[in-house]
């Protein structure tokens, strides 16, 4: 029997309480995450049961119980204090899937800060963009990654700590940073856990947008209680389980269910810190005898790709119950899953703005392969009509995803800017800015993006962003960037070039560009295909026409060319 | 070709593009792939490289991250399409 058992029964006899009430929270109560995934766990009597365990691509391994995660996390937050940080001050995370990563960011939330994970692939401007936004206090990061860091330092007026986990001495500390080493450090038995509130400040992802940089979604200690309680009935995780979230903690998967819901449920997890490769995958479930996988439809599709006969090296026997998110998961992957694990994955729908699963699959409910599933109980969804901002009164017709603002992970703001935050709402609803279906029974079937913004690999990336870093090539006079089909990414970045005068369209060139873009701002900003042209579809306004480039791409009807500049 | 001329120019190249100034040095047999130092994303940059380096074309089914886990695999894909052209 699944922990949500009957999801039609839960619907009808749902309140927040019930994850309150299990959590020993109540209203008005401090509630500090670090504390509810650490300390409380050992309260239970679980202080020497496996929280982590952990392996890097060396295969140096690593494993924590929850009284080690909380005396780490205790030592982290005590040398932040001790460096003169602040509650409210916002400390980035700027590393690989190494221990430092997801105790940092409990020992973060511990003293009261803001933590501000950012995924270690990003460039300097990347970095520069999400540091300077937030006016970050500090950066904990690893010696390879410091030069990022250095480079935009005379930026950053407000950056007055780099705090590099793995300095071994061999270069001196230059100014600002300070080394801090989880090993070596004596343990802080005892912490003065910071009493935040349930409205206090806890978590800052950066998430990208059409237009503008990316906007700093600002979460809050209260989104503790729906991520605990989703983590519980939609990922089905239970007390003896062995738990594998593949995301990164640098995006929102991984901080809500790759760090905050399982440690809160006292589950153990596994970490592999290592990249892509079918074998190691299937190898490391084996392993560790993984009961449950979230994991994202690039990486089904890769494993896909990889073929049955891998699979059947393993013994995968232990694999429970399988889910999927970032991206909508194709109905294929869904059957094939079914027949290589014995089980579909689950497909989840939710953004970085809702904090936790808002529309789902459910265990014990009819899978709809190629369907996002049903809202969550407590959550109301609907599918809007986008001129009258009305749901729909029938079924079936394409519309706004768009849900009741009301649970307890939604997001309370974009940082330092309310603008953008205040026209995420039409008619009352919050409008996630992708649309889809509903069918007759209440499944809803993705349709595609509300604009232009590229899902590439269960990552948002802007157009805009990838644009204004192509102009600042030397070469590029004017860009326009749309999404490309791909096969096992969903959709990657293709980027339109038209060139300056004396610069000449050659394989160099498009190489020398991808190479400018993948430093500047990351491997999944940088576009899979240049294409050099002479000009660019434009309005008579001179605005650039993205939606003919991205037609062409698609294979779709152009549409209306009537405001289409004659060349 | 001489292998070793081309596993250096790989070497060298991979260490300018994808490495930071202050990590560690990579040799031959370094894992690139599984060990997180090229992504999926970055290494169609790699095969570009390649490709225009040497004037091959490698099909997408050749380029996995098994065929592009260190330079030595990666040298040993590049002989073979040298080799095929002739």
């Amino acid at each position: 029997m699944s922990n949500i058992g009957s999801y039609d029964e839960r619907l009808r006899n749902f309140s927040w309480r019930i994850a309150e009430k299990e959590l020993g929270y109540r209203p008005g109560d401090p509630v500090n995450i670090g504390w509810y995934c650490t300390d409380r766990i050992c309260l239970m009597g679980k202080a020497d049961k496996v929280a982590l365990y952990w392996e890097g691509f060396t295969g140096a391994e690593k494993t924590y119980t929850y009284n080690d995660i909380r005396l780490a996390t205790n030592t982290i937050g005590s040398f932040l204090r001790g460096l003169g940080l602040q509650p409210g001050e916002r400390v980035c995370l700027f590393m690989d899937r190494i221990p430092e990563l997801y105790l940092g960011f409990l020992g973060i939330l511990k003293m009261g800060g803001i933590a501000q994970p950012l995924f270690s692939a990003f460039g300097d401007e990347s970095l520069f963009v999400r540091l300077s936004n937030a006016e970050t206090s500090a950066v904990i990061t690893q010696k390879k990654h410091a030069s990022k860091v250095r480079k935009i330092l005379d930026r950053l007026p407000h950056l007055r700590h780099i705090i590099i986990v793995d300095h071994d001495g061999a270069a001196p500390l230059r100014n600002r940073e300070a080394a801090f080493s989880l090993a070596t450090a004596a343990p802080v038995e005892t912490f003065d856990v910071h009493p935040t509130k349930a409205e206090s400040p806890s978590v800052l992802h950066y998430t990208s947008g059409t237009t503008g940089m990316p906007k700093g979604v600002q979460h809050v200690h209260y989104s503790l209680i729906s991520q605990y309680l989703t983590a519980k009935w939609v990922l089905d995780l239970r007390d003896g389980d062995i738990y594998w979230c593949t995301a990164d903690p640098g995006w929102v998967t991984g901080t809500s269910y790759g760090i905050i819901a399982p440690f809160a449920l006292g589950v153990t997890q596994c970490v592999l810190d290592a990249g892509f490769s079918a074998e190691a995958w299937y190898k490391w479930i084996a392993k560790r005898r993984v009961t449950m996988w979230y994991s994202a439809p690039t990486a089904i599709r890769s494993l896909m790709k990889a073929g049955d006969e891998i699979v059947k090296k393993y013994d995968l026997s232990s694999l429970r119950h399988l889910a999927s998110v970032g991206e909508p998961l194709n109905s294929e992957a869904v059957v094939w899953s079914e027949k290589v694990f014995g089980k579909p994955f689950y497909d989840t729908y939710w953004q970085t703005e809702t904090g936790c699963i808002v529309i789902s699959n459910y265990p014990g409910m009819d899978v709809r392969p190629g369907s996002m599933g049903k809202p969550f109980p407590g959550i109301t969804g609907t599918v809007l009509d986008p001129v009258k901002n009305e749901p729909y009164p029938t079924y079936g017709k394409i519309g706004l995803v768009a849900l009741k603002f009301d649970w307890p992970s939604r997001m309370r703001t974009y940082w330092n800017n309310e603008d953008a935050f205040r026209k995420k709402f039409r008619g009352g609803w919050y409008i996630t800015g992708d649309r889809s279906k509903l069918d007759k029974d209440g499944y809803f079937w993705f349709a595609g993006r509300d604009d232009d913004i590229i899902n590439t690999a269960g990552h948002l990336v802007s157009p805009f962003e990838v644009e204004s870093a192509l102009l600042e090539h030397p070469a590029v006079a004017e860009s326009a960037v749309v999404s490309k089909p791909d096969p096992i990414n969903l959709e990657v970045v293709k980027a339109f070039v038209t060139l300056k005068a004396g610069f000449t369209a050659s394989q160099g060139l498009d190489l020398d560009i991808m190479n400018f873009i993948r430093k500047k701002l990351s491997p999944l900003a940088m576009p899979q295909e240049i294409e050099f042209v002479p000009s660019l579809p434009k309005t008579r306004s001179g605005k650039i026409m993205r939606r003919i480039l991205h037609a062409k791409e698609w294979g779709e009807e152009i549409g209306d060319t009537s405001t289409l500049e004659n060349d | 070709m001489a292998l070793e001329g081309l596993k250096n120019i790989v070497l060298t190249y991979v260490t300018k593009e994808y490495l930071e100034d202050d990590s560690e040095p990579i040799t031959y047999d370094t894992p690139l792939i599984s060990g997180g130092i090229v992504d999926s994303f970055s290494m169609v940059s790699l095969k570009r490289f390649l490709e225009n380096k040497y004037a091959i074309q490698i099909p997408d089914d050749r380029a996995t991250p098994e065929a592009f886990d260190s330079v030595n695999k990666i040298a040993t894909l590049v002989e073979e399409f040298v080799a095929k052209k002739g």
